[in-house]
């Protein structure tokens, strides 16, 4: 695909290590630099009754330990999609994985045996979903949810596991963790759910964390704990993050590195304060804009014009086309690649991509 | 908790009293005298007709006859039928037959009925999911006593008959222990079964989809520890309750089952005492019925808040 030039796949081809081997590397093992994690070129798409609803077309992006990756993008952007087929947990069908890779140190998460993946899964690369009420059993207590964790993958006696579930609800600081280890998530407010699913995230010390939209269910002020207290967990434990958002505000803080993605692919990557200051793709300027600020008060917030493309019918050309107003000729037929972005005097911007034909206009302009 | 069990325990109380006066008026609205019932096609004896009369105030109007059953009844007194036997006896010498034969119905629907439904569940859209599909329809279609008349003819009659092995007895038999009740049982089940079968494969699909099932599966957990622990944990709260449920009809709708296999229990003593116009034998099983109904449903409905802790009784 051509909207693909990052880097990918260096070491692919190189001898495949066993679970065994992949479970016992250690963080520190990691060369410097390496990422993590690296979607390579990744394509999934759903089968539908009206036909093939293309959700993720030509993927790419990279994690490091201790690194924060930020993937913002509107609902049916593919960001969850892409996640979902990091975890494994992608429905299969009507989903189907028709191209990319995706290397996790080193190793293709995709062609290993669903044994040696699920070793990985919740162990190596943990989630935390969006609405933790509905991701938590409602039947089970939750010092049983957490202590699953330890049960299933090292084969903790269930005494010892509710003690290390009373353990992490204290780190997560969950208050008086000793006497609601045995209550149910219904028991618990959004916030202390929310930690609930951290704290279960992070129960293996994996190397990973994919969070998918995790402050969207909670109000503003949890939201803002919620976040502080991922961000610092992060820090705690080197581990790499993918903060998989639409909220530009809750990524400014905490990211990196941000990718925004549309219709399936990401059409800019971007150090997070230089993508504030000075967007390279007209989407992500209209994301921008459309965020309310106190000093445009009683003025009409700007939209993006038009509604995100269907899924199933993606425009020819950049799939941006029928909403930008930069639109060309050009922008009708030919597919804008995700190219890396240069200054004003023709120096290289690190990090910096953008899927635009017009990216010089729309960065310097 | 406690308090709840004892409201419900109060709500029963008018329930069963309605249902003893509907069976004793509609037993009462039948045609025909029961003394002369008793005598069958030869004409009785009139002066011992009246005697019989008048010993079970059968001249007296509808509601008095009705007071004199309540009053009994309070008493602790059942009364007797019209051959004088009590009807006490008469009902704990039925009862046991129908109870073994409904929970052997209920254990075999339980455990056939939700093994094929997870089954059809995890298989769906394949050749097992629309093996499971078709054949309980097949069943619910078919009335009972056709299944029960054709299995006794397979089963009891040509399995022996023409591959020399007697295992299901064609007609109830005592001796045979707990063999005897296997074939009936399994008629008696069948409608059931097959309701369970489909409610267990909807409600599993339904769950699996949920989101903490995806949790599950994300926290890298065995198939088998997601479907039992996440997935058919949550699956069986409504299949619980049809039990339960089921348990008051399996019980009440043993009448054909047993007039297949002829085993004496309730539901043939009843089929015989609606047939005599014995009023009191009817309205006694009939009232035993309706008390095995209501605490079933008690009981499931108590089982809800331990399978469901999101459910609290005040």
């Amino acid at each position: 695909m051509t909207d693909t030039t990052k880097p990918s796949g260096a070491r692919d081809g190189g001898p495949r290590l066993d679970a065994v081997e992949l479970l016992g590397a250690r963080r520190e093992n990691l060369v410097p630099g390496t990422p993590l994690l690296e979607v390579d070129d990744l394509h999934v798409e759903f089968a539908t009754r009206d036909g093939i609803a293309k959700a993720v077309n030509g993927v790419s992006y990279s994690v490091s330990a201790g690194e924060t990756l930020a993937v913002l993008g509107e609902s049916g952007s593919g960001k969850s999609v892409t996640a979902q087929a990091i975890m494994g947990i992608l429905d299969m069908p009507p989903g189907r994985i028709t191209a990319g890779k995706i290397l996790f140190r080193g190793q293709d998460l995709l062609r290993m045996s669903s044994k040696a993946r699920r070793a990985v899964r919740g162990r190596k690369i943990a989630m935390i979903f969006q609405d933790a009420l509905s991701s938590l059993n409602p039947v089970l207590s939750v010092g049983f949810q957490l202590g699953e964790m330890f049960r299933a993958h090292h084969g903790t006696s269930r005494k010892e596991a509710k003690d290390k579930a009373i353990e992490l609800m204290e780190r997560v600081r969950i208050p008086a963790a000793r006497q609601r280890v045995n209550d149910f998530p219904h028991q618990f407010s959004g916030g202390m759910r929310q930690r609930i699913m951290i704290a279960m995230a992070l129960s293996m010390e994996p190397d990973l964390i994919i969070a998918d939209e995790p402050t969207t269910a909670l109000d503003v002020t949890v939201q803002a704990q919620v976040m502080d207290l991922l961000a610092e967990l992060q820090a705690e434990f080197h581990m790499g993050l993918i903060l998989i958002t639409h909220d530009l505000g809750v990524v400014a803080d905490v990211a990196d590195k941000i990718a925004v993605m549309y219709a399936g692919r990401i059409v800019e990557t971007s150090p997070v304060h230089e993508l504030y200051a000075r967007p390279a793709h007209p989407y992500t300027k209209g994301l921008l804009n459309s965020i309310p600020r106190l000093d445009q008060k009683g003025q009409n917030l700007y939209a993006i014009q038009g509604l995100p493309p269907s899924l199933l019918k993606i425009p020819t050309g950049c799939a941006f086309n029928p909403r930008c107003d930069r639109t060309q000729d050009r922008c009708l037929v030919e597919l804008p690649p995700l190219v890396p972005v240069l200054d004003a005097e023709g120096a290289d911007l690190p990090g910096r991509h953008s899927a635009c034909h017009f990216w010089k206009e729309t960065l310097h302009g | 908790m406690g308090r709840y069990v004892v409201r419900r325990v109060i709500q029963a109380i008018p329930v069963i009293l309605g249902a003893t006066f509907l069976i004793y008026a509609l037993v009462f609205l039948l045609p025909g005298d029961p003394i002369q019932a008793l005598a069958g096609e030869r004409r009785a004896d009139p002066t011992v007709v009246a005697m019989l009369h008048n010993r079970y105030h059968l001249d007296d109007p509808f509601f008095l006859q009705y007071w004199h059953y309540l009053v009994g009844l309070f008493q602790g007194d059942f009364g007797e039928d019209y051959r004088g036997n009590a009807v006490v006896d008469v009902m704990t010498r039925a009862f046991p037959y129908t109870i073994n034969l409904a929970l052997t119905a209920l254990v075999i629907e339980m455990v056939v009925g939700v093994v094929a439904g997870v089954i059809a569940a995890l298989r769906r859209g394949r050749f097992i999911d629309n093996l499971v599909l078709i054949s309980t329809l097949m069943v619910i279609s078919i009335p009972t006593f056709v299944i029960g008349f054709v299995l006794q003819l397979l089963l009891g009659v040509k399995l022996h008959t023409d591959y020399g092995i007697d295992f299901f007895p064609v007609s109830f038999n005592e001796d045979a222990g707990f063999r005897a009740y296997l074939l009936p049982a399994y008629v008696l089940a069948s409608t059931s079964l097959a309701y369970i079968a489909r409610l267990t494969r909807t409600s599993l699909i339904e769950v699996m989809r949920a989101d903490y099932v995806r949790t599950a599966v994300a926290k890298g957990l065995s198939p088998l520890r997601v479907v039992v622990r996440h997935g058919l944990r949550n699956a069986l709260i409504p299949i619980v309750t049809f039990l339960g449920m089921d348990l008051g009809s399996l019980m009440g709708g043993a009448v054909i089952t047993e007039g297949i296999f002829n085993i004496p229990g309730i539901g043939h003593q009843l089929f015989q005492s609606v047939y005599l116009r014995e009023r009191t034998i009817v309205v006694g099983v009939v009232s035993a019925l309706v008390l095995v109904y209501l605490f079933t449903n008690l009981v499931v409905d108590l089982l809800y808040a331990v399978l469901d802790p999101r459910i609290r009784y005040e």
